[in-house]
């Protein structure tokens, strides 16, 4: 099979841009051309991650998004879901199609209504939506459950945002940047009780570029490409009611990733690990169903510092969602992040163990409908 | 430059939609006006749907059999809501949560009230994963989901 790596990497801050969307598009793309000593001519296709209506404002937002991308006269295509754009991008080069293929995800979160009333529109209108259901509303129903099934602590999830909040300080592309103790985040206001304020995501501005090339273009863009190993992503019902929120897709996706990447103990295998955790306990969650530890092993696995940046599996070097969470392009962001600490070029938040093979995760949906899971490699 | 110089244009966008509820929900919320919660059973793996629906999503097959369920169920879990947002018209605050009707096999979302909502820790208290509670109904009824008003505590 043809081999696809990142050569590049570009992306923005998180905190509030005031340029025009389509202008803030186009310097991170400028950014990332420049860095690759490319054209916008010399680029195959190009894949945007980017949503419509609610979080931009405009509809049909691809047909806007185009000119900042540098996408106008080329094959172009969008996913709402920026890890699916990844995949996408990937297999226009693995198809032999294009030998370089440019992915970007981009919102201004800053401009647009919160989270909560945007993800209750996920809702259906004749029965979710009148019962007063949004994304924040079923995580907190998923925490609640997940603490009384398994014994996990309050403070077990309110020490992810410790932690991922700490790591943020050293990302100069974070968006929230606040140093906070353990007793700071578990009085934070009970917004969905047992969920609190801190332990939830903000809104963030964010553009993010990756360059892939195939293989041998690769070699001749960067003496350190990044392989994509695999991929894997799995939906759940829509409807929580349907489902077991303790035990979604994120399993399946996972599993999937691990065959396609040959790894048989992720544990072992996995150096450093970008997880989307727009709540707080999801990180737990998540690990564990990535099989970082086992069912109901979260609470024990923060506590064992495991998942700190100097810890044997560092989770969400970045700060993670819970510091910079620009929506729709949230896991790009990750799958970026991951990149970067292969590369050895996170600066402040470079992992300290050596970083050959790295995990990053996206997740929408109420509960985590969706999951993608991608490996990377040196 | 200051961001103050940098214009910004403040938008409100209010457009018509209308969607179809289709046969089967809008059988059931004419149930609902009965004071009857209906569910559809899958003839293939025997699941009971609540709300129904008219294939079952697991075998993608079609599901032709009403059943009525339980006015009746266990908590399976809840959120205390303390956060008004936009185009939310429920009060907060107000309990959200994931109610197993005896009969079904999923999970309804919809209130929990009729109980003290003042202090955050006395609900705890009565607001318990598996914890029983049953409908209370609207008086004036519309055939929509607010039919039940809300879910009470059994006592």
């Amino acid at each position: 099979m043809r081999r696809v790596a990142i050569t590049h990497v570009a992306q923005s801050s998180g905190a509030e841009s005031r340029e025009s969307l389509m202008d803030f598009t186009y310097q991170i793309n400028r950014e990332i051309l420049d860095k690759a000593g490319l054209k916008r001519e010399d680029v195959g296709c190009i894949i945007a991650g980017s949503a419509d209506i609610f979080h931009s404002g405009l509809s049909c937002a691809n047909a806007f998004d185009w000119d900042g991308i540098g996408a106008f006269l080329k094959e172009g295509s969008r996913a709402e879901e920026s890890a699916m754009s990844f995949i996408y991008g990937c297999m226009r080069i693995l198809s032999g199609h294009y030998d370089t293929v440019l992915v970007t995800a981009l919102v201004k979160g800053s401009e647009n209504p919160d989270n909560d009333p945007i993800t209750s529109f996920y809702g259906d209108p004749f029965y979710l939506r009148p019962v007063g259901i949004n994304e924040s509303v079923v995580a907190a129903m998923q925490m609640r459950q997940y603490m009384e099934r398994y014994k996990v602590t309050e403070e077990q999830c309110a020490k992810v945002a410790v932690k991922n909040l700490a790591n943020a300080l050293f990302n100069p592309y974070a968006d929230r940047k606040r140093r906070v103790s353990l007793k700071d985040v578990m009085s934070s206001e009970r917004v969905y009780d047992p969920l609190k304020a801190l332990e939830c995501a903000p809104k963030s501005d964010g553009v993010v570029s990756v360059l892939l090339a195939s293989e041998s273009r690769a070699k001749k863009l960067t003496k350190k490409p990044v392989w994509f190993a695999g991929y894997g992503c799995s939906m759940d019902h829509f409807n929580p009611g349907d489902r077991d929120l303790l035990n979604g897709q994120l399993k399946t996706a996972a599993a999937a990733a691990y065959k396609m990447a040959g790894v048989r103990d992720p544990k072992k295998k996995i150096d450093v690990a970008e997880v989307c955790e727009p709540y707080a306990f999801q990180e737990l969650l998540w690990c564990e169903q990535l099989g970082f530890c086992g069912e109901g092993g979260g609470g024990k696995l923060i506590d064992s510092g495991a998942t700190q940046m100097d810890g044997a599996l560092p989770v969400n070097p970045s700060g993670g969602v819970l510091a910079t969470n620009p929506y729709p392009a949230r896991g790009l962001y990750r799958i970026a992040e991951a990149a970067l600490q292969i590369k050895g070029e996170a600066g402040e938040h470079q992992v300290g163990k050596k970083v050959k093979t790295a995990l990053a995760h996206s997740t929408h949906g109420f509960g985590g409908q969706c999951h993608s899971v991608v490996i990377l490699s040196a | 430059m200051s961001k103050e110089e940098y214009r910004i244009v403040k938008g409100q966008v209010m457009v018509p939609y209308e969607l179809a509820l289709g046969r089967t929900w809008s059988e059931f919320y004419d149930y609902l006006k009965e004071e009857k919660i209906m569910g559809k059973k899958c003839g293939k793996c025997s699941r009971v749907l609540v709300p129904p629906r008219s294939f079952c999503p697991r075998c993608f097959e079609d599901m032709d059999e009403w059943v009525e369920v339980s006015q009746e169920g266990v908590v399976e879990t809840w959120v205390y809501v303390n956060m008004p947002f936009f185009a939310q018209e429920i009060k907060i605050p107000f309990i959200s949560a994931q109610i197993r009707l005896d009969g079904s096999d999923t999970g309804f979302i919809h209130q929990v009230a009729g109980i003290d909502l003042s202090d955050f820790d006395s609900v705890r208290e009565t607001v318990k994963l598996g914890g029983r509670v049953k409908a209370v109904w609207s008086k004036e009824k519309k055939g929509n989901i607010l039919d039940i008003a809300y879910f009470e505590p059994v006592k």
